[in-house]
C-alpha cells in the first residue's frame, strides 16, 4: 500500500495563564496537530484496509515528534493525550479506525512509557467540521484533573477524499481543576487506569 | 504588559499538495491570537488609549510568535494581516483602538520590515466565532500571488468581556498562484504598493 500522501499539516499550541481565577506560576500548554492525508479507500467499499495502518507508523511518530517539538522539546513536560480522526464523505467511518494503532503508537515511541489507552474520537465530516478531541492522563485515565479535551479543525479539509487524523499532548491539569477525583500524584500508574 | 491575557494561541499551517500536485517549498502561514480582558465592556468609553497601548504590545508578542512558529529569519516573512473579534459586551470601536494606531510598528520590527498596509478586519462575536484574518505582501500591496486569508477559531473565545487579537505572518503566497497580477520578485517595497 502507498505511503500517505499529505496535502496539509496544522500544528497548534495553546498557552492558558488564567480562566478567571488565580493564575498557576506555569500556564497549561495545549497542542494539536492535524494532517490532512489521501484517502485510499475513497469512493467504495473495500474490504481488506488494514495494510494501511502500518503505512501511516511513520507519520504518527512525525506527529506525535511535532507536537513535542512545539512544547518545547522536552517529552517529560507532557502528561495528557488524546486522538482523533474525521474522514471525508466519500470514505467510510470505519476509515478512522484505521488511526488508533498508528497514533498511539506513535505517541507512546516518542513519550517512552506511557501506560494510559489513548482517548479517542472519530468521525466522517465535510470540510472546515470540528472536532473535539478528548485528552485523559498519560500513565493513569481516572485522574480527574487532567480529563479535557480540545477542538480542532481545519476549514478546507477533510475533502471528500481525504482524511484528517490528529494527535494532541497537553502539559498539565485543567487551568483551575478543583473538582476532586484522583489526583495525578496519588496515581501507581501499573495498570494504566490509577 | 498592561493586557489581561488569558490566553495565547498559536497555528502553523503548512501546505505541500494542491490538486494532486506538489507544492515545493510548501507554503506556510502563522496565525497568533490572544484572548484579553476587554477594560471597558459594560458601557461607553470616551478615551480608549490603554486599548492602543495594548495594541502596541500585542503588535510585537503576536508578530514574534508567529515568526517563531514558522522558524524563519524575520526578513523572511512575507506576508502579514491583523484582525480582532469583540465580545458582546464591548463595542467595534474597541477593535480599532487595538488594531489601528499602533499594533503596526512593533509588528513591522517582528518581520523585519513591512513597508505595505497590515490589512485588517474587524467584528463583533462570540465563543467559537470564525475571525477570517486578511493577508496581503509586508512590502508591496499589489503582489497577487500573496492576496490570501486565514481562519482562527477558538471555541472558547471571546467570552463576553473578552477581545480576540490575532495577528498572521507566512513565508509564501498561495499554494499554486496563477492568475497574474505584480509578482513578489518584481516588487520594488519602496512605496508600500508595488
Amino acid at each position: 500500500m502507498p505511503d500517505p500522501v499529505i496535502r496539509k499539516q496544522v500544528t497548534s499550541v495553546e498557552e492558558i495563564f488564567h480562566e478567571g481565577g488565580p493564575p498557576p506560576g506555569t500556564p497549561l500548554r495545549r497542542a494539536a496537530v492535524v494532517t490532512v492525508i489521501a484517502n485510499p479507500f475513497a469512493g467504495g467499499y473495500v474490504p481488506d484496509i488494514t495494510g494501511f495502518m502500518e503505512d501511516l507508523k511513520p507519520l504518527g511518530l512525525a506527529m506525535a515528534r511535532d507536537l513535542v517539538d512545539v512544547l518545547g522539546g522536552d517529552a517529560t513536560v507532557v502528561e495528557g493525550y488524546g486522538k482523533g480522526a474525521i474522514v471525508g464523505a466519500s470514505g467510510e467511518l470505519e476509515h478512522g479506525a484505521l488511526w488508533h494503532a498508528p497514533g498511539g503508537y506513535g505517541m507512546r515511541e516518542v513519550l517512552g512509557n506511557a501506560k494510559a489507552i489513548v482517548p479517542s474520537a472519530k468521525k466522517v465530516g465535510a470540510p472546515g467540521v470540528r472536532m473535539d478531541v478528548p485528552v485523559t492522563h498519560i500513565n493513569a485515565s481516572y485522574v480527574r484533573s487532567h480529563f479535557d479535551s480540545i477542538e480542532v479543525g481545519v476549514s478546507d479539509a477533510p475533502r471528500a477524499d481525504e482524511l484528517a487524523v490528529v494527535l494532541v499532548m497537553t502539559t498539565g491539569q485543567r487551568i483551575h481543576a478543583r473538582a476532586g477525583g484522583l489526583a495525578a500524584g496519588d496515581i501507581r500508574g501499573e495498570d494504566g487506569l490509577r | 504588559m498592561s493586557a489581561d491575557i488569558r490566553k495565547i494561541a498559536v497555528w502553523l499551517e503548512e501546505t505541500r499538495t494542491e490538486s494532486g500536485r506538489p507544492v515545493a517549498p510548501p507554503t506556510r502561514k502563522a496565525v497568533a491570537v490572544a484572548v484579553i480582558a476587554n477594560p471597558f465592556a459594560g458601557g461607553y468609553v470616551e478615551n480608549l488609549e490603554p486599548l492602543m497601548e495594548t495594541g502596541a504590545e500585542l503588535g510585537g508578542l503576536l508578530g514574534t510568535k508567529c515568526v517563531e512558529a514558522l522558524g524563519i529569519d524575520p526578513a523572511s516573512a512575507e506576508s502579514y494581516g491583523k484582525a480582532a473579534m469583540v465580545g458582546e459586551n464591548g463595542e467595534l470601536e474597541h477593535a480599532a483602538a487595538i488594531l489601528h494606531p499602533r499594533l503596526g510598528a512593533p509588528l513591522r520590527a517582528a518581520v523585519g520590515k513591512g513597508a505595505a498596509l497590515v490589512p485588517s478586519s474587524k467584528k463583533m462575536g462570540g465563543p467559537g466565532q470564525v475571525l477570517d484574518v486578511p493577508l496581503g505582501h509586508k512590502d508591496a500591496a499589489y503582489v497577487r500571488s500573496h492576496f490570501d486569508g486565514i481562519e482562527v477559531r477558538l471555541n472558547d473565545s471571546p467570552r463576553a468581556n473578552e477581545i480576540m487579537v490575532a495577528v498572521a505572518v507566512t513565508d509564501s503566497g498561495r499554494p499554486l498562484p496563477r492568475v497574474g497580477g505584480l509578482a513578489a520578485d518584481e516588487a520594488e517595497g519602496r512605496d508600500g504598493l508595488r
